[in-house]
Order: structure tokens, then C-alpha cells, then sequence
């Protein structure tokens, strides 16, 4: 998993069957510092984030799990919202 | 399965079930002479880790969830043991 900034949503009228009712986050992940690292992604949002949270996020195939029995085509899901986090060094 | 040290610890009151109880912690994957490797990652951890300390990581979704004890949960990473030495002979 990573921490990310919820920077956005998507919104699309057409889409698979199995993605309605889904939101859609536009993520930034960040290091451990909260600096922006690597490029931005979409996200299913099974936890009810919204816009400028940050959120932690899962990648593969496991993503779809929490809609379970529905098999959602994700790669990327948003499974936890942080409230802080420690790093030593 | 990688190396990893453990750097810091994540707070989240609301998650999916399948981390209810469960551990979340910051690890910073690292090469055979501990130099950071890749970016961090967030791992569940399954055996009692804690910071600073050089622990083995599974970063793959069935096995992290096997070590959290579900099956079905949405999990890519966990801790599953923590390193006293690695030898490395070449």
C-alpha cells in the first residue's frame, strides 16, 4: 500500500457495467516526508474519501476486493483513511 | 519476498474491515548493504515489528493477505519477519 493526496475525482457518463456507482479519486502518491513522489493515478474509492483527504491505497488486483461479489476492472483502490502518521529517522 | 527497514507508523480510523486490529507501518525497501531501494510503501504487519527495525516483506496481495490471517483482503504488502542478519556469501 501508499499513502496518497486525494487531488481530484473523475467523472464518466460511459463506462463497464461494473463500475457504476463507483467513485473515482484522482490520487498523488507521497513519500514518507509528504512530498508528491511518482506520477498521479485513478482509484476506486471503497471508503468514502473525499477531495483533499489523505488516504492510503491498495494496487492490483486485491482493489476490487471490498466490492466483492462484483469484480470491478481496478488496479488501484483507496481501502483506508490516514489520520496521521509517525516517520523516524 | 525484499528487505525492507521500518521507518514510521500510520494512524486510520476509517478503513476497510479487513484492517480492523490491524498493524500499518511505514517500510523503505533496502539493498543487501541497507541502502534505500525504490520508494516507501505501507505494509501490514503480522509479526510484531516495530521502527527502525530490519524486517522481510512479502509485496504481493495473497500472500499479504494469507499473513493477515483473511482471505479477500485488500492488502498488496505485510511484514513477515524480522531480520537478526543476512549473510551473504559470493
Amino acid at each position: 500500500m501508499q499513502i496518497a493526496k486525494v487531488i481530484g475525482d473523475v467523472v464518466t457518463t460511459i463506462k463497464d457495467a461494473k463500475l457504476s456507482g463507483i467513485t473515482l479519486l484522482v490520487l498523488q502518491p507521497l513519500d514518507p516526508d509528504g512530498n508528491a513522489t511518482g506520477r498521479t493515478l485513478v482509484a476506486v474509492d471503497a471508503v468514502g474519501a473525499g477531495v483533499g483527504e489523505t488516504v492510503f491505497f491498495v494496487r492490483g488486483k486485491e482493489a476490487s476486493f471490498p466490492f466483492h461479489p462484483i469484480e470491478v476492472p481496478t488496479d488501484a483502490g483507496i481501502v483506508g483513511i490516514v489520520d496521521h502518521w509517525d516517520v523516524e529517522r | 519476498m525484499q528487505l525492507a527497514r521500518v521507518v514510521g507508523t500510520v494512524v486510520a480510523t476509517q478503513k476497510h474491515k479487513a484492517f480492523e486490529g490491524a498493524k500499518l507501518l511505514l517500510v523503505q525497501p533496502v539493498g543487501l548493504d541497507d541502502t534505500p531501494r525504490g520508494t516507501a510503501l505501507l505494509a501490514v504487519d503480522s509479526v510484531g515489528a516495530g521502527v527502525n527495525e530490519k524486517v522481510l516483506i512479502v509485496m504481493e496481495g495473497r500472500a499479504a493477505g494469507e499473513a493477515l490471517g483473511q482471505k479477500g483482503a485488500p492488502v498488496d504488502a505485510a511484514i513477515i519477519g524480522i531480520v537478526d542478519h543476512v549473510d551473504v556469501h559470493e
